[in-house]
């Protein structure tokens, strides 16, 4: 057995934030991570970040992952890599598999959750071939494995994944045949979709996949055009020569782990579906368990490092690291920022949706939904 | 599928040793330390198993481990993501047949 004063499930962005500006202020703190790296999905982001200077802006999430390693290394903080966090226990008690062997269990005094989201699945005749894939699979294999998913690509989907996606798979040498997205105008930002667009890649607005040809592997998709009230058109059917499809259909926050700790939920399209309750200090409603990043709800990595900043001063705050009034001065400062992050015509609609959850109490119980 | 030996922004393939590892009794050259899926990928074989009930093929679907379409038998031991695990020189790799077959390993301690 094992004691730590915080622990921190999830190493990414959100993770990682929490863990430096945490044990910045004293905490001692433990990441425990499934990967055999940490740094989540920032180390697969090759594109330069938006936001303003102090959001890194124009920095690329690689960039941005390696120098939160080398502050996590410079501050000491541990780190549990292949461990995978099995359970956890109201009382904080987490059960932990480290290296696939070893079964163990850690008492935190503080938790703080930073899983992440998982990428939505669409289902179509097909859809299980290899040679389907999340739009993210395809990205992990072009940027960290370094091997192309397949020749030609069809991408479903026009958001910010989609096209950013779309474009790093042109830089490593694949084609992207086209992307389609459902709904009847594009859902991705204007410089990114701008990029794809300029690289002659076709989109089809009001298109969505019918099915996915071949028995071993994808060997082409029919594509049908949808009407005003996202109907098939009949006769409106085409065939794309493709090898791989790529699903960019948004993401779901990866909670699992606040589910079984009886932590409230509600449920937020906007921000991926079901989302757990917290406050402004990123607290549940299990006390001392946080949550940071896209398990609060799917957005980006900038708003998750902002979030997992709130969550380390929260924490660190609980465990007696920091005044109350040291606490509001530091949490305020991180909400300006995330404030700024979260304007704009994509920013507000997550803003509102954000406050939705601050401003009410309680949500869906697990122990009552179930 | 190839491997993507000069990136405009990553650079060039990273140097990493060659080794041999068996897929299906072939012999397979990978880099040590790539994930056995992307080593058989940039090979062309992508059935990496076949479901129990259908006998349906299933290659790489999340590419994270979280969904366990990418699972094999590695050094006997069935249902490993093969997405996370990084090669290792003489590494023997089966397709998996429905949930394959558990042919020894260690176990676990408790701490």
């Amino acid at each position: 057995m094992k004691k730590a004063e915080l622990v921190i499930v999830g190493g990414g962005p959100a993770g990682l934030s929490c863990a430096i500006e945490a044990a910045r202020l004293g905490a001692k703190v433990l990441v425990i991570d499934e990967n055999e790296r940490p740094g989540g999905q920032l180390f697969k982001q090759i594109h330069k970040f938006f936001g303003s200077r102090e959001h890194q802006a124009g920095v690329r999430g690689i960039d941005i992952g390696t120098k939160l390693l080398e502050e996590t290394a410079i501050l000491g903080i541990e780190v549990w890599l292949n461990s995978e966090v099995v359970g956890i226990s109201k009382d904080k008690h987490i059960w932990v598999v480290k290296d696939g062997k070893t079964s163990l269990k850690v008492e935190a005094d503080k938790i703080v959750l930073s899983t992440g989201a998982i990428e939505n699945s669409l289902n179509f005749p097909g859809w299980t071939l290899p040679g389907v894939m999340g739009a993210g699979a395809a990205q992990t294999m072009i940027n960290i494995h370094r091997v192309t998913p397949g020749d030609r690509v069809l991408m479903i989907g026009s958001g910010n994944v989609g096209v950013i996606v779309s474009y790093q798979l042109l830089q490593a040498g694949a084609e992207v045949a086209a992307i389609i997205e459902a709904a009847p105008r594009l859902g991705g930002y204007g410089v990114h979709t701008a990029k794809v667009r300029r690289a002659g890649v076709p989109f089809y607005i009001s298109h969505t996949i019918k099915r996915a040809l071949g028995t071993d592997r994808v060997e082409g998709a029919e594509i049908v055009a949808l009407d005003a009230k996202w109907q098939p058109i009949p006769g409106s059917e085409f065939i794309l020569d493709v090898d791989t499809i790529c699903v960019a259909t948004g993401l779901t926050p990866l909670a699992e782990l606040a589910w079984t700790l009886g932590c409230c939920f509600q449920f937020v399209p906007s921000l991926g579906g079901f989302v757990p309750d917290h406050d402004q200090y990123m607290e549940t409603t299990v006390p001392g368990i946080y949550v940071a990043g896209d398990i609060a709800g799917v957005e980006e990595a900038s708003t998750a490092m902002e979030e997992g900043r709130l969550a380390g001063i929260s924490a660190a705050a609980a465990l007696g690291y920091l005044s109350g009034e040291e606490r509001e001065r530091r949490c305020g400062e991180v909400w300006d920022r995330l404030n700024s992050l979260r304007s704009g015509p994509y920013g507000e609609g997550r803003r509102k949706a954000k406050e939705l959850i601050l401003s009410t109490e309680g949500g869906i119980a697990c122990d009552r939904a179930i | 599928m190839a491997r993507v030996l000069n990136h405009i922004i990553l650079g060039a393939f990273p140097e990493r040793r060659k080794v041999t590892i068996t897929v299906d009794g072939v012999p397979m050259e990978a880099f040590e330390g790539e994930m056995i899926a992307a080593a058989l990928w940039a090979h062309g074989k992508k059935d990496l198993r076949y479901t129990k009930k259908h006998n349906h093929p299933r290659g790489i679907y999340c590419g994270i481990g979280r969904c366990t379409d990418c699972v094999m038998i590695v050094d006997g031991i069935p249902n490993v993501r093969t997405c996370k695990t990084p090669v290792k020189d003489g590494m023997v790799i089966e397709t998996q047949k429905g949930l394959g077959e558990w042919k020894g390993g260690t176990g676990h301690e408790e701490s």
